[in-house]
């Protein structure tokens, strides 16, 4: 069975010192589709940019600036923006995937297209 | 390259990988190539527990720290401050219908946490302040009037 979500990340560019990360992903599968949520701190509406292309989907968040109020003690948040690429099974219903954002996770909803969930075929007389 | 996915059950211990884990070990091996080594060592689900990334700033009047806390609910962050020392936990749940569904890739954190963070200077308990946006904690922490640096003017003798 072929995976819902097939990473296909390559290298990206980007303005940012350091280059992009990949955010950690969840994929799970519900009754109507399937949903991804990928971790994203500091990443809110206006920084996020969801694109499809035939069957690959690129999620791309820019974060908000990393605030420095003084010298800098210990440092371990990367000032890089999140990019991952994913190929999604064909099952999917591109035309009603939709996104959105909160507490820097973003949620991206992916229904299965009608045709291809199970559906009950009435038996005539 | 496709991989085979098992039907996934969350461990009982979170921190060991099993082999419904293939799907995130990959992630993991293109992760390697792409984070540096310490970054990655904190954050792999492979090596460690959740231990979120944390930055300390000084500056004269005050400390700030932020800490990477995506998904939280405020309520169930813990902020404290003892003997110098400012410790930061809480815990992260899976919502509940993420529960009964089948999962195809698994690499967020879920559980505990806990970072504490020595602060070299003391601080007004009483005046720290705390804020959760858009995923990232910043607490600041203003220096006890004693630890602010004070001009000593010098005077003509």
């Amino acid at each position: 069975m072929k995976s819902v979500t097939e990473d296909r990340t390559t290298n990206g560019t980007t303005s940012r010192s350091n280059g992009f990360i990949g955010p950690a992903v969840d994929v799970y599968e519900t009754e109507d589709g399937y949903v991804l949520t990928a971790e994203m701190p500091g990443v809110n509406k206006d920084g996020l940019e969801v694109t499809l292309e035939g069957t690959e989907i690129t999620i791309i968040g820019r974060r908000n600036q990393l605030e420095r109020t003084g010298e800098s003690l210990i440092q371990e948040r990367l000032n890089a923006d999140y990019r991952r690429v994913f190929e999604l099974d064909p099952a999917i219903d591109t035309a009603r995937i939709s996104a959105r954002v909160d507490k820097g996770i973003l949620t991206l909803t992916l229904p299965k297209s009608e045709k291809v969930k199970p559906r009950k075929i009435k038996v005539k007389e | 390259m496709n991989m085979n996915v098992i039907r996934w059950q969350r461990p009982v211990l979170a921190n060991w990988p099993n082999l419904d884990r293939l799907t995130g070990l990959r992630a993991e091996l293109d992760r390697f190539f792409e984070t540096p080594l310490a970054e990655l060592a904190r954050n792999s689900q492979v090596f460690s527990g959740w231990s979120p990334a944390l930055d300390l700033y000084e500056d004269s009047d005050k400390f700030t720290v932020h800490v990477e806390l995506p998904g939280m609910n405020k309520e169930d962050i813990d902020i404290s401050l003892h003997g110098g020392s400012l410790s930061i936990s809480g815990e992260r749940k899976v919502e509940e219908k993420h529960e009964s569904s089948e999962a195809y890739r698994s690499e967020r954190y879920v559980g505990r946490f806990q970072r504490s963070v020595h602060l070299p200077a003391p601080v007004a308990g009483d005046r720290v302040t705390a804020q959760y946006k858009d995923g990232v904690l910043t607490v600041t922490l203003p220096k006890a009037e004693e630890a602010k640096a004070k001009q000593i003017s010098v005077q003509e003798g």
